[in-house]
């Protein structure tokens, strides 16, 4: 067992990408996600890998594109803003069905916003800015030894599936220091072989990487159906989630990353006080866990749901539970971090019903 | 057992790395840990706090509702987070640079002269080191040892501030448990 | 066995060219430099081990006549991708293949960057002073006075601002060890664009740092020129803006007479 140390977040991801394999890292400086280029500007050297610091988010994302394409396990990381340029890039993963990893720590918005914490952009993570029919896995995860199963688990998926994949914390998730054990260095040997990989046309006919269809015989729309077929077996087979505290709840809370933390201390507050109130915290944001949530979503449940921006996510609350439930928000903007016991004053004004925090959602 | 710190103070004080000394020394010590700095814009001169959470079951919240203990470096961070602090907890302000009395009354306070502490043992610089050692005495949540184990941990590499840092932890205990 | 008469290949189809009619027009001068890109391939032998990026623009089924492994990139993105790949596989190798907009529009800070920080690529640079796939429009590269469907009467400097040579600002940085520029219009200097591309090409098996080698590029569709015009405008009108000879040449090489 390899010994528990204290790091911050951002370190952390960076650490955790070496031993899950990756190689290849290119970013453009963004508050609050510099710790982890720099963190990996020095590492990747020590593994024999490549660190650019690109010119601009747009270049860094295309790089991630060429190193992919020839077969090596790659990483970008940025904060919103950056992340809209990333966009671009990710769709054109996406087309060229080449994996690689995404790192989003959000920040307060819209335009430049602030540097502060923020949940504002699931809409942007799980929605894409991206053109044309696509879908990217968001891995959302909570806490320090988290930040590595998901760093692991965004590179795998990404080569199983041949696609980008999002790791979305915010800004104090990079900051936070927790104590964390690393799994060792995965064997370079042993990951799965890239048979699709450019790598010379030795012995085997010219291969392209492209994501344009021209054809006139429905050979986009024939495309289009497969990669949906992929995105069909994602959701099928790799939504993610955790209850606390679910079994006798009278209340059910959604909220995932940071605002589920803070969510879980209101909920034991709460409790304190005779509230039943227990958490759902998604941990793949797409895809959305919605049967699970469904399942919870009884009649005489009440769904609050928490996050920091202003009601994103609770979109897809309503498209997994519908009208089976009464569903009210909270959510605060503008990388302002609410307390627990702000949390817990939510939680109670919707078990009273009295709708002095919060609002009640409409469906 | 829960408990919050909120160490606060200008860029330049040391604040984040008491925040620091007290996570790594509660980590050698196993228990569950979450450190959670402030960032802002500015590099130099701004204000600095960070909450460290300690525990021996699991931290949710990294975020304090209302901290058990405020480490306050300075009087803008005090008369920023004094309000903050629950009933009965503890204030701890570095007299060196605070005048302002206590708004409030249901707080235990503890005042450290720090600079004037550092001084003794050597440099201004170590004023941090004193109160996290007074601190640590007057909470009990580390002890002596376990301070200088987290300040070595915490300062992995800079081992010429070592000798110095020990003697004013050292000092910062003799202080609470002396009263002088 | 019957006497099979002896014949000795004077001419014929590299083999880093597809047995593939490309869908340029009459007149283009994409085909020719494919060709000459292809020829100088085989000629050092790296067609497998060639990793090449097309732009978006008229060469971006450059795939489907190019014998390589190629990667479409985004527009204007092809040496940002091209990085990632030389990076992670230095010994491959790699070029781009790139129109005026991909590379001095819309991809400049990609081009201007990967150039200065000398990855070790060989860029194409096709310059016909026009966007051909979109259907006319203005290049960054389009001369005054040059009419293009955004630019009605003529590029304008007040409305339109000026044309750019990007291969000299490019000779400016450090990283950068050859730029030429020759002109696809004449038989000696399609022989001259050859010899470029293939030093080009050396640089990079050299590992001494960027090279690019622009081609002025004849456009009869979208000039609305016949071919023959189209040649003649080249050599007598692009060549005033843009001087063709060699602009940085820090190789060190002796060029062999």
């Amino acid at each position: 067992m390899n010994e528990k140390v204290l790091m911050r977040g951002s370190d952390i991801i960076g650490e955790a990408s070496v031993r899950a394999g990756c190689r290849f890292y290119a970013g453009y400086p963004i508050t609050p996600q510099n710790e982890l280029p720099e963190y990996l500007s020095a590492r990747m050297v020590e593994v024999g890998g490549t660190f650019i610091q690109g010119e601009s988010e747009i270049a860094s994302i295309n790089m991630l594109i060429g190193a992919s394409a020839v077969g090596s396990r790659v990483m970008t990381s940025s904060s919103s803003p950056g992340i809209a340029l990333k966009q671009e890039g990710i769709s054109y993963m996406a087309g060229l069905e080449l994996p690689g990893v995404i790192v989003n720590m959000m920040r307060g918005g819209p335009g430049l916003g602030n540097i502060s914490p923020s949940a504002a952009d699931y809409f942007q993570s799980t929605r894409g800015g991206g053109n044309g029919d696509y879908r990217t896995p968001v891995l959302a995860p909570a806490g320090c030894q988290e930040l590595i199963e998901m760093t692991f688990l965004a590179f795998d998926l990404a080569d199983n599936y041949r696609n980008p994949v999002m790791i979305l914390g915010d800004g104090l998730m990079g900051q936070v220091m927790e104590p964390v054990v690393f799994p060792d260095f995965l064997d370079l040997n042993k990951l799965p072989q890239k048979d699709w990989a450019l790598t010379g046309c030795v012995d085997r006919e010219a291969r392209a990487i492209f994501s344009m269809y021209l054809g006139e015989k429905g050979e986009l729309c024939q495309h289009n159906l497969e990669l949906q077929e992929k995105y069909d077996r994602i959701t099928a087979q790799e939504q993610r989630w955790e209850t606390i505290m679910t079994d006798d709840a009278d209340l059910i809370v959604v909220a995932y990353g940071t605002a589920a933390r803070i969510a879980e201390s209101a909920i034991e507050e709460v409790r304190g006080q005779g509230l039943a109130a227990g958490l759902f915290r998604p941990i793949t944001l797409w895809p959305f866990p919605t049967a699970p949530l469904r399942e919870l979503a009884q009649k005489g449940r009440k769904i609050a749901v928490f996050e920091l921006c202003l009601g994103q996510m609770v979109e897809d609350v309503i498209l997994s539970v519908g009208e089976r439930v009464e569903i009210s928000f909270h959510g605060v903007p503008g990388g302002v971090i609410p307390t627990p016991a702000e949390v817990a004053e939510f939680l109670n004004s919707v078990a009273k019903g009295d709708g002095k925090v919060g609002r009640r959602i409409e469906v | 057992m829960i408990t919050r710190t909120t160490f606060a103070g200008f860029g330049g004080q040391g604040v984040l790395v008491m925040g620091y000394v007290m996570s790594h020394g509660a980590l050698l010590k196993g228990l569950n840990v979450t450190y959670f700095p402030s960032y802002g814009a500015e590099m130099r001169g701004g204000t600095a706090n960070c909450t460290v959470t300690l525990s021996d079951a699991k931290i949710a919240s990294p975020v304090a509702s209302q901290p058990d203990t405020l480490v306050a470096m300075n009087g803008p961070s005090l008369e920023k987070f004094e309000n903050r602090v629950v009933e009965n907890g503890l204030v701890v302000l570095n007299a060196s640079l605070i005048e302002e009395d206590l708004s409030r009354k249901d707080v235990t306070l503890l005042t450290v002269p720090t600079a004037e502490l550092a001084r003794e043992v050597g440099s201004d610089r170590a004023a941090n080191m004193i109160m996290i050692g007074a601190l640590s005495a007057k909470t009990g949540l580390l002890s002596q040892e376990e301070t200088i184990k987290g300040m070595r941990a915490a300062l992995k590499g800079k081992d010429k501030f070592f000798e110095l840092n020990e003697k004013a932890i050292q000092r910062g205990f003799t202080f609470v448990n002396n009263g002088k | 066995m019957s006497a099979e008469p002896v014949y000795k290949k004077v001419f014929g189809r590299p083999e880093s060219l597809k047995e593939a009619a490309t869908h340029y027009c009459p007149g283009c001068g994409h085909s020719i430099a494919h060709r000459l890109v292809a020829e100088c391939l085989d000629e050092l032998g790296l067609r497998e081990k060639t990793i090449g990026v097309p732009p978006v623009g008229c060469a971006v089924l450059a795939y489907n006549y190019f014998n390589f492994d190629m990667i479409e990139a985004p527009h204007g993105r092809a040496l940002a991708v091209a990085t990632g790949i030389k990076r992670v596989q230095p010994d491959k190798f790699v070029l781009s293949y790139q129109g005026d907009g991909d590379l001095a529009a819309i991809g400049t800070a990609e081009t201007i960057h990967a150039a200065n920080r000398g990855e070790m690529i060989s860029a194409i640079f096709i310059n016909n002073a026009i966007y051909g796939m979109t259907g006319g429009q203005m290049a960054p590269t389009t001369l005054l006075g040059q009419n293009a469907t955004t630019a009605p009467g003529g590029r304008d400097p007040e409305l339109h601002g000026w044309p750019i040579d990007i291969s000299r600002m490019l000779a400016l940085c450090d990283g950068v060890v050859y730029v030429e520029r020759c002109t696809l219009s004449s038989i000696k200097q399609i022989r001259k664009a050859k010899k470029a591309i293939k030093k080009s090409f050396q640089c990079q098996l050299d590992r001494l740092g960027f090279s690019l080698v622009e081609l002025l590029s004849p456009c009869p569709t979208n000039w609305k020129l016949s071919t023959q015009d189209s040649w003649d405008w080249v050599s007598e009108e692009m060549v005033k803006v843009y001087p063709v000879g060699v602009i940085k040449d820090t190789t060190g090489y002796e060029d062999k007479k």
